[in-house]
C-alpha cells in the first residue's frame, strides 16, 4: 500500500483543469488590489515559481524513478537536505561562520535518519529504498523539519544575541556553557517544536492533511489513509525534534569558543534583526 | 600575597601592554574616560573575552592552565547593568544556587538585600535595586577577586555607602577587588591605589 499505487487510480488532471484552478489565484490578485497590498508582482512570481518548481520536481522524480538505483535515490535525498539547510539559514536574520554547513548537516542527518528508520522498520517497500516510497516520505519530513529548524535557529541566534548579559552573568558565576545557556536553548527548541505539536492537535478535527487528502482523492480507503497519515505525522515529529535540537545545539557550539566564552563577535546581523 | 596579576595584556584596539597586581586584602580603583577600555579590561581579566597577548595569573597559575569555570568562580566580573536572571528575586537567587557548586552560595532562602522583597518581580526592580541584588550575589558566591564595573552607579548615597562598606569588609577578609569608578573620591575613602586608563 503505497501512495504511488493508490494514485494510479486517481482521476488525472488535464491542463484545462489546471488552468481553471489557476483562476483562483485571481482571488489573491483581487485582494491585493483591493487592499493595496502591493503583492501583485510577488503573487505572479510565486505562482510561476510554484508551477515551475513542481513541473521540475515531476521531471526529476520521473527520472529518478526510472533509474531505480539506490545511489541516485541517496543523491537526491542528500541534495534535498542540503537545499533545506540552505533555506533555513537564508531565512535567519543573523549569520555566523560555519552556520550553513552545520544547518545542512543537521538537515541531512535528521531527515534522512528518520526516513531511513521508517523505511526499514515500518514500510513494506521492496527494495526498502524504493524511490516511490522513500522520496515522498523524505520530502514531507524535510518540509516540516525545515519549519522547525528555521524557527529554532532564528530563536537561538536572537536569544544568544539578546540574552548576552544574562548568559554572561551566569558564566561569570562559574556556570558551565550548558547551564548558562539553558533558558536560551529551551526557548529555541520549544519554539521550533510548537508548530508540529499544534498541528498534531488540530489534525483530523480542523484540518485534513495533504497526504491523506491525496490518498482519499485517489480512492484509498479513508481508514487506511488515516493510518498512513499518522505514521507520517510521527515521522515528521521525529524529524522536527531531531532537526531543531540539532541546529540549536550546533548554533551554541558555533557561538562559543573553547574556553566557554560567548563570541558574539562572530555574529553578523542582517537588516531585519532587531 | 599576590592574588591576581596581569602582565602585558593586549586587547586590540583599546588595551595595550597593561600590567596590574592585586594583593590579597587590596582594592584598586580603575579610572579612565569613556571608551578607554575599562569594561573590556575587566571582561578580559574574567576570561569572558579573549586577549590578543599577555598573561592573566591567579595565585601563580595562568588563566589558560585553569579550566574556565574555576577561573571565573575565583575572578568574578560583575556587570554594571545587572541582568535579570529569573522572574522574581527569589527565583534569581535559586538560579544562582543552581549555577554554583553545592554549598558555595552563602545566602539562605529568605536572605535578600535590604529593601528588597523575595517575591518581587525582577522586571519591576529599579536599576539601583538590580545593582544591589547583583552585588549581594557577587559577595556571597566565594569569589576571591571581584571585578566591579561601576557597581554603585545607580544607587542613592546611603545605599552606595552601604555597598562600599560591604566591599571593604569583603576585601579586608583577604580578598581583592578592582573597582571601575568615575568617582575620584572613592579611592581616598578606601585609601586605595588608583589605576588610570587613558
Amino acid at each position: 500500500m503505497t501512495t504511488a499505487l493508490a494514485l494510479a487510480n486517481a482521476p488525472p488532471l488535464t491542463n484545462v483543469d489546471l488552468a481553471l484552478a489557476a483562476v483562483l489565484i485571481l482571488v489573491n490578485a483581487a485582494v491585493s488590489v483591493a487592499f493595496q497590498l502591493g503583492l501583485g508582482r510577488r503573487l505572479v512570481v510565486a505562482s510561476l515559481r510554484a508551477a515551475l518548481q513542481l513541473a521540475l520536481l515531476g521531471l526529476v522524480l520521473g527520472w529518478v524513478f526510472a533509474r531505480d538505483q539506490p545511489l541516485v535515490v541517496l543523491g537526491l535525498g542528500v541534495a534535498m537536505g542540503l537545499v533545506a539547510g540552505w533555506e533555513a539559514v537564508r531565512r535567519a536574520t543573523r549569520r555566523a561562520p560555519g552556520l550553513l554547513p552545520a544547518a545542512m548537516g543537521v538537515m541531512v542527518a535528521s531527515s534522512l535518519g528518520v526516513t531511513t528508520y521508517c523505511l526499514l522498520l515500518s514500510v513494506d517497500a521492496t527494495p526498502w529504498w524504493n524511490p516511490q516510497t522513500s522520496i515522498p516520505i523524505l520530502g514531507m519530513v524535510l518540509g516540516n523539519a525545515l519549519n522547525g529548524v528555521s524557527l529554532g535557529l532564528e530563536t537561538a541566534l536572537a536569544g544568544f544575541d539578546e540574552q548576552r548579559e544574562r548568559v554572561e552573568a551566569l558564566l561569570a558565576l562559574g556556570a558551565s556553557r550548558a547551564d548558562a545557556t539553558r533558558e536560551v536553548v529551551q526557548r529555541a527548541v520549544r519554539t521550533g517544536m510548537i508548530p508540529i505539536v499544534n498541528s498534531m492537535l488540530a489534525v483530523g478535527v480542523i484540518s485534513i492533511p495533504g497526504m491523506m487528502t491525496g490518498q482519499i482523492l485517489a480512492g484509498e480507503d479513508p481508514a487506511a489513509a488515516a493510518r498512513y497519515q499518522l505514521f507520517i505525522l510521527f515521522a515528521i515529529a521525529g524529524g522536527v525534534a531531531l532537526g531543531t535540537t540539532g541546529v540549536v545545539l550546533a548554533t551554541r557550539r558555533l557561538l562559543f569558543d573553547e574556553r566557554d566564552r560567548l563570541r558574539l563577535d562572530r555574529l553578523r546581523r542582517l537588516s531585519g534583526a532587531d | 600575597m599576590v592574588l591576581l596579576e596581569a602582565r602585558g595584556l593586549v586587547r586590540k584596539p583599546v588595551i595595550s601592554d597593561f600590567d596590574l597586581t592585586l594583593d590579597a586584602g587590596e582594592l584598586v580603583v580603575l579610572v579612565g574616560p569613556s571608551g578607554s577600555g575599562k569594561t573590556l579590561l575587566l571582561r578580559a581579566l574574567a576570561d569572558l573575552d579573549p586577549v590578543d597577548a599577555g598573561q592573566r595569573i591567579f595565585d601563580g597559575v595562568a588563566c589558560e592552565d585553569t579550566d574556565p569555570q574555576t577561573w571565573r568562580r575565583r575572578v568574578r566580573y560583575v556587570h554594571q547593568r545587572a541582568p535579570r536572571l529569573a522572574a522574581t528575586v527569589y527565583e534569581s537567587l535559586e538560579r544562582v544556587r543552581s549555577a554554583v557548586p553545592a554549598g558555595t552560595f552563602a545566602a539562605h532562602g529568605a536572605d535578600v538585600p535590604a529593601g528588597l522583597d523575595v517575591g518581587q518581580r525582577t522586571a519591576d526592580l529599579s536599576g539601583g535595586e538590580a545593582q544591589k541584588l547583583a552585588l549581594f550575589i557577587a559577595l556571597r558566591t566565594g569569589a576571591r577577586v571581584l571585578l566591579l564595573d561601576e557597581p554603585t552607579s545607580a544607587l542613592d548615597a546611603a545605599s552606595s555607602a552601604e555597598a562600599e562598606r560591604a566591599v571593604r569588609d569583603y576585601v579586608d577578609a583577604g580578598n581583592a577587588a578592582l573597582w571601575v569608578s568615575h568617582d575620584e573620591q572613592l579611592a581616598e575613602r578606601f585609601g586605595a591605589r588608583v589605576r588610570r586608563l587613558s
